[in-house]
Formats: structure tokens, sequence, C-alpha cells
């Protein structure tokens, strides 16, 4: 049994492991209030509460949402469209699993409030395919909502109406990245597109349309609730709200928690995780998901949000920490993590698709004990030559954690390559 | 309103994903959705402005009822929805979920990246190998089990995770794995052997 969050503690995460929300509770703990107070405000106002609560995005980027919103083109005739990002793909990353699975309601009144103050009429949940059984949850919890008419032509008796369509992916994270995630919509490959064009302007079908992340719409819903004070108070001023922390690898106890955006990474890891796996000292700290660079243990002493993990080095991410203890090896870790970027490339931009082979080769050739004096530069000016050049984000979030992992654990590599060996001893498994 | 797709009702078909037929030899279209699925096939015509943007659905509706999208499969569905050929041909080869080859009636997918790894997800996969008797891309003989190492699963805190089919399984570990392997041996019908459903 894996530990969560106390449920009485979450705003965000109200249940724990193996439990969930039905539409009965979702009404009894307020659920709605914040859809009310939206209806009975003009859209116009409800963007402004989101726009002072500052919001920032919960896919990764921090972008915040109320600013995102303002891109949309004021005199465009055409429809709106909200997209909800549930693609999940980046490693490490599974909290957007439990809303879907566990909590539907939330994301969905987010939804409905969010498509309301952009006004879009038709709402597109994107969710990546391996999700059968989150999928078949969110659509039943959808059908629930057109019944209890809360979704359908007249949002709660107002004029305003919305559709909901739960889109399943099919094994991509490429499709993550929202102008990907379009196209796989519209029936295509998922490749990036050039932009701008931002979505804002020319989205789906060639419409604007605003794609947020699954927490993000829970934030908005709270945001409506508890009015944007309230809402900055729950975190910082600048960087505000609760936050989903996911935490994995090397720790007693793995799991959702929920806490302060700017909650101290020891604390997450000592207090929420219980510490370590045989109270072992920490080697490394991935703390936004695998593109996200890597921190020595050292550096725990960090406070997870946007800034001031950008302040360290590295990047909040998704916030999905992963710990690796002392005696494991970074070399079979970026491994994995350089393997994982060579197969999800698109494929096409060059220094992506190309570079991406290029850093999986020599990563691994360095785990297989074939590496060479010299590789941790033709890794890292490799690695150099792909930020930055490519079409979309993918290309960078292959190249960082690769330069932060060498930079972090030279001597690990060098050892390694000298060796022809691992030096902890592990013998790589054939794949 | 759109009603509840239901794109996943059913679960793989009872003839098994191997029971996919043979497309070599350029036969005539004898493929058609089941009544059940032309039912979800025409919800899902609905639910889009165009009919391009329901080509992923329906071919997870296709790899669902045809066990695996052969290249009758992928004309099938070029042909029900009115869109080019080459481009459910480029749309199918590019998802990974949109199988191009039979699999096994269980198909078992070990998340290999590296909140498992550092779990324990090689041990696991190395056992999973040996128990079957089959490596990554591969299919039982009698048709029953397919493994396939795939990426992460979105479980990182529940890891080492698998997948079986539509069902995760996670907090994995080898003895778990045999329990399960036992289970839908004891649960599944022996599977049909290749092609010999027609
Ligand atoms: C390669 C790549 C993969 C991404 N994967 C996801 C994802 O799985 N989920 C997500 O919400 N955002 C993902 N993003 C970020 C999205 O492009 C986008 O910024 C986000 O969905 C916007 O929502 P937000 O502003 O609410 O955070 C990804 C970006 C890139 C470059
Ligand atoms: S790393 Fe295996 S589920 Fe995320």
């Amino acid at each position: 049994m894996i530990a969560s969050t106390d449920p009485t503690r979450g705003a965000l995460l109200r249940c724990g492991p193996g439990e969930s929300i039905d539409l009965a509770r979702h009404r009894a703990l307020g659920g709605f209030n914040a859809l009310r107070k939206a209806l009975a405000m003009s859209p116009d106002a409800v963007r402004e509460q989101v726009k002072a609560a500052n919001i920032r995005g919960r896919g990764g980027a921090g972008f915040p949402a109320g600013m995102k919103w303002g891109f949309l083109p004021k005199d465009n005739p055409k429809p709106r469209y909200l997209v909800i990002n549930a693609d999940e793909g980046e490693p490490g990353t599974f909290k957007d699993r439990y809303f879907l699975e566990q909590d539907p309601f939330v994301l969905l009144e987010g939804v409905i409030i969010s498509a309301f103050a952009i006004g879009a009429h038709s709402a597109y949940i994107y969710v990546r395919g391996e999700f059968v059984r989150p999928i078949q949850r969110l659509e039943a919890a959808v059908e629930e909502l057109y019944r209890a008419g809360i979704l359908g032509r007249s949002v709660m008796g107002s004029p305003f109406a919305l559709d909901v369509v739960v889109h399943p992916g099919a094994g991509a994270y490429i499709c993550g990245e929202e102008s990907a995630l379009l196209e796989s919509i519209e029936g295509k490959p998922g490749r990036p597109r050039v932009k701008p064009p931002f979505p804002a302007v020319v989205g789906l079908f060639g419409c604007p349309t605003i794609i947020n992340n699954v927490e993000t719409m829970a934030c908005v819903r709270l945001v409506l609730e508890h009015g944007a004070e309230r809402f900055l108070a729950m975190g910082l001023p600048k960087d505000g709200g609760p936050k989903v922390y996911g935490l994995s690898g090397h720790v007693k106890r793995p799991g959702l928690y929920e806490g302060p955006m700017g909650l101290s990474l020891r604390t997450l890891i000592y207090e929420y995780g219980g510490g370590t796996i045989d109270d072992k000292p920490i080697k490394g700290i991935i703390p936004g998901g695998s593109s996200t660079p890597v921190l020595r243990g050292d550096q725990i002493d960090v406070n997870m949000d946007f800034d001031s993990v950008k302040a360290a080095g590295s990047m909040l991410g998704t916030a999905a920490v992963t710990v690796f203890t002392e005696g494991t090896c970074p070399v079979a870790v970026l491994t994995r993590i350089a393997r994982f970027y060579a197969h999800e490339s698109c494929g096409q931009c060059t220094p992506c698709r190309d570079g991406t082979g290029w850093l999986e080769r020599l990563v691994e050739s360095i785990e297989h004990g074939h590496g060479r004096p010299g590789d941790c530069d033709l890794l890292l000016s490799a690695a150099g030559q792909i930020l930055g050049n490519t079409i979309c984000a993918l290309g960078d979030a292959a190249a960082m954690p690769v330069i932060s992992f060498v930079q972090q654990f030279r001597d690990d590599f060098e050892e390694h390559i000298r060796r022809g060996a691992c030096p902890y001893g592990n013998k790589p498994e054939a794949h | 309103m759109f009603p509840n797709l239901d794109l996943f009702g059913t679960c793989y078909p009872e003839s098994g994903p191997a029971g996919g037929r043979d497309d070599r030899g350029g036969e005539q279209m004898t493929l058609a959705f089941s009544s059940e699925t032309e039912g979800r096939f025409q919800k899902l015509l609905a639910r889009y402005p165009n009919r391009q943007a329901a080509l992923i659905p329906t071919l997870i509706l296709a790899v669902r009822e045809f066990g695996y999208l052969s290249r009758e499969a992928m004309a099938y569905v070029a042909q029900r929805l009115e869109v080019p050929h080459a481009q459910v041909l480029s749309t199918a080869t590019f998802y990974t979920l949109l199988h191009k080859r039979p699999l096994g009636r269980h198909h078992i997918q070990v998340c290999m990246n590296v909140a498992c790894y550092l779990k324990g997800a090689d041990h696991l996969a190395h056992h999973l190998r040996e128990r079957l008797g089959i490596g990554f891309g591969e299919v039982t003989s009698d048709g029953m089990f397919s493994l396939e190492g795939v990426q992460c699963l979105a479980a990182c805190g529940t890891a080492p995770a698998i997948q079986i089919n539509d069902d995760y399984h996670e907090d994995m570990t080898p003895a778990k794995v045999d329990a399960l392997l036992d289970q839908l041996r004891r649960t599944s019908a022996p599977a049909p052997t290749q092609g010999g459903d027609q």
C-alpha cells in the first residue's frame, strides 16, 4: 500500500489511493459552487480572476493561464476550442491520472468554468491511450454531467452551452506537446507545428484554441471557489496555489502529495516520503520529470516553485520528483532517459531525430563498457547542438538531462569509460 | 449531447487478437465492424466537425475488433471514413498503440523507464521473459501472451508497473507476476491458432 496525502488535507487531492469521488460526494463537498459563481459573473470577470491568481500552467512550462487566455483574438468569428492536455507522458509524472480516475468532477468543473471564460462551446480532453480505465471513468463522468444538466445545451440552466469530448491518444509522448496534440486530434501523426502562429490564434481545426493541463483546470476551479487572493495565499505571492507533487524512486513512501507551491524538497522527500529506502544518502534527484536537469543529493535544499528550482539550475516541470540513492549508477539512469527521448522523437527536425539517436548510442556504449575517452565532451557537444535548434521542446528535453547528468556525475561517467565496466557492478541488461 | 462513446467498452475480441486474419494474397475486403462496433463508430462520427478527426479513435476500434491493423483493416478504415488510404497509413504507423502485428490474447507491457528501473523493472522483465519463453516483441506459440518493453506508464509512484491489455498492475514483484500469469492461464480458453478462425 502506498501512502499518499492525508485525504482531509488536500484542496487538490481530495482522496487517497483506492478511493474516488462520485457526483453525489462532489456535490456534498461543495461541488459546482465555483461553477455557479462563474456563471453569475461575466466571462470577462472570470478571466480577470484567473489572471489575478496568476495560475502557472501545471503541464510543465509554468506559463500563466490567464495570460495565455488573453492571447485569444478578440475579433475572430471562428469558434473557439478548449483542449485539455491529459497526455501525461513525461517520465516520472503520474498526477493527472489521479484526477481522471479518482476525481474527474474537479477536472470537469474546471473545464466548464474555463470554457465559459474563454467563450468555447466545445472542449476536448486528450487522454493518453494507455489510460483505458481512466478514460472509461472520465467518459462516465461526462455522461453523468449531461444527464444532470451541467453539460449540454444549457449549463445549469444558463444560456451557456458546452459539449465535452474525451479523445484518446494512441501511444506517442510527443502528443503531449500542445501543437502535436492538436495534429493528433485532427487524425494526423503527432508532429509539432511551427510557431507562430500560436494555437490561441490558429489551433484546432484552424480555430483559436486554448490548451491547458488537467491540474491547471483543477486550479481554475479553486480560484473561482476561493477567489484569487486566497488561491495565491495557498502558495507564493507570485506563484500561488497548492501543488500536486509526485514522488518516486528510492523513497520509503512514494506517491502523490499535496503541498503549497514552494514546498521544500527536503520536506517532500524526508517528511512526506518518509526518507530514502534503507536510509541511504541521496545521490541524485530529478525534480520535475525526466527532462528536467538532475540535482545532486546535496542540492536538496531548494523550494519547489518555478523560480526557485530554476535558480537551482533545474526546472519545476511537472513537480514529479524521482530520487535515486548512493549505489545507483547515473550512467544506467541516463541510458533509460536517453533511450526514451530517442524513441519518442517525431523525426521531423534533423537535430532532434539524429541528435537523440546519437545521445542514445553514446550513453549506451558507455553503459555497455565500450565508452571512449572524450565521450563525455562528445555528449556535451552533441547535446549542445540540439538545444534550441528544434521546432518543439522535445529536443531540449532530450539534451538537458544528458548535459546535467554528465556535469553532475562526470566522475562516474569517466570511471565507467576508464574501466570499461560499471563501477557499481551493474551488468547492462540486453533489451 | 454527445453520448458516452464507450470506446473501450468491450475487451479484446473472443477470437483473440492473434486471430486476426492473414491479409496476404490480396483477397477481397472481407472485414467489417460487428454491429456493436458499428454503433460506436457511428457515434464517433457525430462527435467531430470532420471525419478525419475520428481517425485515431476509429483505428483504436479497429485494433480492438480485428486484433491488429492489417493492411486490409487500414483499407477498411480508409473506406469507412472516406479519408485517403495514405493518410490512414501515415497515422497508423506513427502511433505505438495502433498495433500493426498480431498480439497475444494477453498483451503484457512492461515499463522500462527510470522510476520502474529504480524499483527493479529489469529484473521483472527478465523474469517475464523466462516464464513466457519469449523476448520483447514476441508472441508465445500458443498465442496466449505477448511481451513488450514500454515507456513510462504514469504509474511511477507504484513502480514497477506493467499493463496487461486494459489493466494496470502496479507495485509488481516476480511473485505477483507469477500469480497473475497463472490466473490468466486458468481463466482464458485456449487461443485459436494463427489465422485459424477463417
Ligand atoms: C515534448 C513535450 C511533451 C509534453 N507533454 C505534456 C504532457 O504530457 N502533459 C501536459 O500537460 N503538457 C505537456 N507538455 C506541455 C504542453 O506543450 C503545454 O505547454 C501544456 O499542456 C500547457 O498547459 P498548461 O499551460 O496548463 O501547463 C509537453 C511539452 C513538450 C515539449
Ligand atoms: S517509470 Fe514506469 S510508470 Fe513511470
